[in-house]
């Protein structure tokens, strides 16, 4: 969570497509297109949001990273590896550096599996440090995520929401990653609860200096823990820009859309109903409209948008946006 | 930093197999069914020991009556043998082609829905081509065919059950599978460095099995019928005593000696009576739903 | 005038680990128009609540130990299951967390709102059906004629909680409970709904109870608020007096604890504040306040007595009222 800039470009995502579906042995399907060129870079030891509605591709991105789900085409850039390409046993071994936190704490756990064993599984399996010191690391890694030791022996079941969370970053911290992603690690629990999680990764964060890609639906969440943040939708980046600017200034009508529709607790309830209101839902990632994909809800949408699609633009300096009618 | 655990709620660890078994225990029914089979074990394991008459032996007047004499307490058959002597000693039979077909057909089912649901793709398209072949063959008909080619021997009796049944077990698996392949802890167990070998039999497969078991034990009771089936249209081991072949055997007297059929017919419907009890309560054992109450 | 008035609400629940006591004496009271917000974490009792009001807690293991419920003056509490079925959909209706799981799959969206119609007021199904179409058009439905022969699964998120508001609204109820009914739906799609509740409380006079754990969504949309921590109404007032000056601890760390968006974000961020441990276990509740082991604030008399709700003093109305030995106001006596 520092502001200041380290190595540049620490991850590099370089026009990333997933495309799911299409032909099979015994038939054919349609072409969903989940996520459809997306490009970004974060800085090392920075938090990198993404944010978008469900269909946006932002989990698709998340997993596409993580080697999880297929890429169709594009790199993916860690430390200067493009871990898009590795196949097989190169693969298994650079996944050290990069770990996954999930949503759900309830289906990320093997519930056969005690707590000591799911942190020791990684140790294992990627042979970090000697067999002999891993109880130790394990317990360590326990510690470190305010989990008491002997709370290894229990079961998944017998933990809470926000404690099978820890459990699931003590399991992604394991193989000392440097990039670790979170998909929606807070959305699944409860409110008090989401703090203890949120203030746990930054402090893990100062510790340790990991790099985060945070995915997130959640404006107020993201604006808290991001550095960067980069909007999507419809698998498409539409903006993207440092924290500070693209809350105080954001110039996608998507962007103002979204930011416009999150209940505030200080709003002024009588003023509502002169808010703007997006219209509908977001057209279907199968059949995808030629020009701009948000022009069909967007309220200044004009002939142009319809034809062409807006290319991302760095209209100031890093604040990229993807609309013909943005302007710095 | 807080410690996110207050002292007091402080469990001790309960292992997901210890959880089914607490719930097990509180259905009188499957208590039940356990005992029953309990108790079958036992008799056709040491009862041949205890009551050692050979049940091949012609002992008394053929076709006599229960209760008719102390050297044949049950009555005899159409050759005056033991009947008692049968009943203690086929159950090892019955139960053996029960278990073997049943362990058959598990291990089949799970190694093909296993490697369709966790491949997908091409793998399942072949795999399932396969099992629907085997599907639409009539089981009873298809099992006689390969009994009749090979001699009605145990093994053969045991392999043509389980060749029969199963298609249903493996497209349970397979369904498992793809369900649990698309949990997130395996995607986790991807992150951490497993290999598809671990995935498949150490992380999803034990997960998988609560299903599994249930079918395998109703399966028991399914094979165990067949077997009795196969034996009364003439097609099971002549030189081994089984519950089935008393039956194959008295068919013709049933009218007249009403004790040579239904007495090893009681058998079988004790045992597959246990067994579903059983399956039943294991069912409700692994759902996870009855288990926080 | 009152429509709807809960007063000392008890539900109990047996469990394998003993009694426990799911709503322990709620006192709720709802006018026309008017929107009360009932916030809590998962298990505080807030849906329970919502339950209780509609007559569908389950028994055995639940059972009304206590309290009265009533509907414009008429006691429902003890209604039998014939009259809870007349009362719900003609004077309360219901929606829910996720619309799919609670719209039958197999009929169109117009049968179903019709059906409703046809079971609450006897209309013939032609009139029902027009009337679906009619109720489709007044939560926003586009083509509502076309909609209403569409099925559940061709329809978006937000579609289908629109659906769900017609039928709950296709009687005209005077109350109508939202049980989470953003919680499943995308941002935008939930600043849609809340458009649509509102508008239904200010044209038709539908009085709304709003259950959510999302503060915000209380601040936007709620006339009167309701906080609540294990089975128990710990701070109650208007949305605006609650808000703005929270004198509950478990109500301060709610609002604290969840990062709100700013328009303008400083540049400085620190950490947030964090509510310790975990909600207790209803069997386990002992002879004091339920908070206590998680507050910050604790005194000797919180692990003794249960605070009761007591007006609090120096607000506007009396509206304001609180349940804790230790609020500013009272620190000084303990």
């Amino acid at each position: 969570m520092s502001d200041q800039i380290g190595e540049r470009e620490y991850l590099s995502v370089q026009e990333l497509k997933v495309h799911f579906g299409g032909k099979s042995l015994f038939g054919s399907g349609s072409i969903v297109h989940a996520v459809d060129g997306v490009s970004f870079d974060i800085a090392k030891g920075t938090t990198f949001g993404i944010v978008g509605e469900s269909g946006s591709g932002k989990t698709t991105t998340a997993l596409a990273i993580m080697r999880l789900t297929h890429i169709t085409s594009g790199a993916v850039f860690l430390d200067g590896t493009n871990i898009g390409a590795l196949q097989g046993e190169a693969l298994r071994q650079a996944r050290c550096a990069f770990q996954i936190v999930f949503q759900d704490p309830y289906s990320s756990l093997n519930p056969r599996q005690r707590a000591f064993d799911i942190i020791r599984d990684p140790l294992d399996l990627m042979d970090v440090g000697k067999p002999e010191e891993r109880a130790e690391m394990v317990h360590a890694l326990l510690e470190q995520v305010g989990l008491r030791p002997e709370q290894g022996a229990l079961f998944p079941h017998q933990f809470s929401g926000g404690q099978r969370q820890r459990i699931g970053l003590a399991r992604a911290l394991a193989t000392k990653p440097d990039l670790i992603v979170c998909d929606e690690p807070v959305s699944a629990l409860d409110v008090a609860i989401q703090a203890q999680i949120l203030n746990l990764m930054s402090r893990l964060q100062k510790e340790l200096g990991l790099t985060y890609l945070f995915i997130s639906h959640d404006l107020g969440v993201v604006q808290h823990i991001c550095d960067e943040i980069a909007v999507m939708y419809l698998g498409q980046i539409v903006e993207r820009a440092d924290r500070m600017t693209l809350f105080s200034n954001p110039m996608h009508p998507y962007t103002k859309a979204l930011l416009a529709s999150v209940p505030s607790l200080h709003a002024d309830r009588k003023n509502r109903a002169t808010r703007q209101r997006l219209k509908g839902d977001p057209p279907s990632p199968i059949n995808l409209p030629k020009g701009c994909r948000f022009a069909s809800r967007c309220p200044l949408a004009q002939e142009q948008c319809h034809q062409m699609s807006p290319p991302l633009r760095e209209l100031e300096n890093g604040h990229f946006v993807s609309c013909h009618l943005a302007d710095a | 930093m807080t410690i996110a655990e207050t002292p007091h709620m402080e469990p001790r660890p309960e292992h997901p197999a210890a959880q089914a078994w607490r719930v097990f225990r509180t259905r009188p029914a499957a208590l039940f069914g356990l005992l029953l089979l309990v108790v079958i074990g036992v008799v056709s394991i040491i009862g041949p020991s205890v009551y050692a008459v050979d049940p091949f032996e012609i002992v008394w007047a053929p076709l006599t009556a229960p209760f008719q004499t102390p050297t044949a307490p049950l009555g005899t058959d159409y050759l005056g043998r033991d009947i008692l002597a049968g009943l203690i000693i086929g159950g090892r039979a019955t139960l053996l082609v029960g278990l073997t077909a049943a362990l058959i057909t598990v291990s089949i089912g799970i190694f093909i829905g296993a490697f369709s649901g966790y491949y997908q793709g091409w793998v399942d398209d072949v795999f399932m081509r396969i099992t629907e072949f085997f599907q639409v063959l009539p089981p009873l008909l298809f099992a006689m065919v390969l009994v009749t080619l090979f001699s009605p021997s145990l093994v053969v009796i045991a392999l043509s059950i389980g060749i029969v049944s199963w298609p249903a077990t493996a497209r349970l698996a397979r369904a498992e599978f793809m369900r649990i392949r698309g949990l997130e802890y395996v995607s986790a167990g991807r992150s951490i460095g497993a290999r598809n070998g671990r995935l498949i039999w150490r992380v999803i497969l034990p997960n998988a099995l609560a299903p599994l078991i249930v079918s395998a034990t109703l399966t028991i009771g399914i094979a165990i019928l067949f077997e009795a089936g196969l034996s009364f249209l003439g097609l099971s081991d002549p030189n081994v005593m089984s519950w089935g072949l008393m039956i194959g055997g008295g068919r013709q007297y049933i009218l007249d000696a009403w004790w040579v059929v239904t007495l090893p017919g009681v058998m079988i419907f004790m045992t597959v009576l246990g067994v579903s009890l059983v399956g039943d309560g294991l069912n409700d054992a692994f759902n996870p739903k009855l288990r926080d109450r | 005038m009152a429509v709807l008035r809960v007063q000392d609400l008890v539900v109990d629940f047996a469990t394998r680990q003993g009694n426990a006591r799911v709503l322990d004496h709620i006192s709720l009271e709802i006018d026309e128009g008017e929107i009360l917000g009932i916030v809590g974490e998962s298990g505080c009792g807030k849906s329970m609540t919502a339950l209780s009001i509609m007559g569908l807690v389950p028994s055995p293991p639940g059972n009304i130990t206590a309290g009265s419920i009533k509907l414009d003056e008429r006691e429902i509490a003890g209604a039998s299951s014939e009259q809870m079925r007349t009362i719900r959909g003609n004077e309360i209706g219901m929606i829910f967390q996720e619309p799919m799981s609670s719209l039958n799959p197999v009929f169109t969206v117009g049968e179903q709102i019709a059906e409703s119609v046809r079971l609450h007021e006897g209309a013939d199904s032609r009139a029902a059906f027009a009337r679906a179409v009619e109720m489709l058009q007044a939560v926003g439905i586009p083509e509502p004629e076309k909609r209403a022969r569409a099925y559940p699964h061709e329809l978006s998120g937000g579609m289908r909680q629109r659906v769900m508001i017609a039928i709950a609204l296709a009687c005209n109820p005077r109350v109508l409970i939202a049980d989470e009914p953003t919680t499943a739906l995308d941002t935008t799609v939930q600043a849609q709904i809340f458009d649509l509740l509102e508008e239904l409380q200010k044209n038709r006079g539908t009085a709304i109870v709003l259950i959510t754990h999302d503060m915000g969504a209380v601040a936007q949309l709620a006339d009167k608020i309701a906080v609540m921590y294990a089975g128990r109404i710990v701070e109650t007032g208007a949305v605006d007096d609650v808000l703005s000056n929270p004198r509950h601890p478990y109500t301060r760390g709610l609002i604290a604890c969840v990062p709100h968006l700013q328009v303008k974000p400083t540049k400085q961020r620190h950490p947030l504040l964090e509510i310790p441990g975990v909600v207790p276990s209803l069997t386990e509740l002992g002879e004091g306040c339920a908070f206590s082991p998680r507050c910050d604030r604790m005194h000797s008399k919180c692990l003794q007595h249960q605070p009761v709700l007591e007006t609090v003093p120096d607000t506007g109305d009396n509206s304001h009222r609180v349940a804790c030995w230790v609020t500013e106001a009272r620190a000084d006596d303990v």
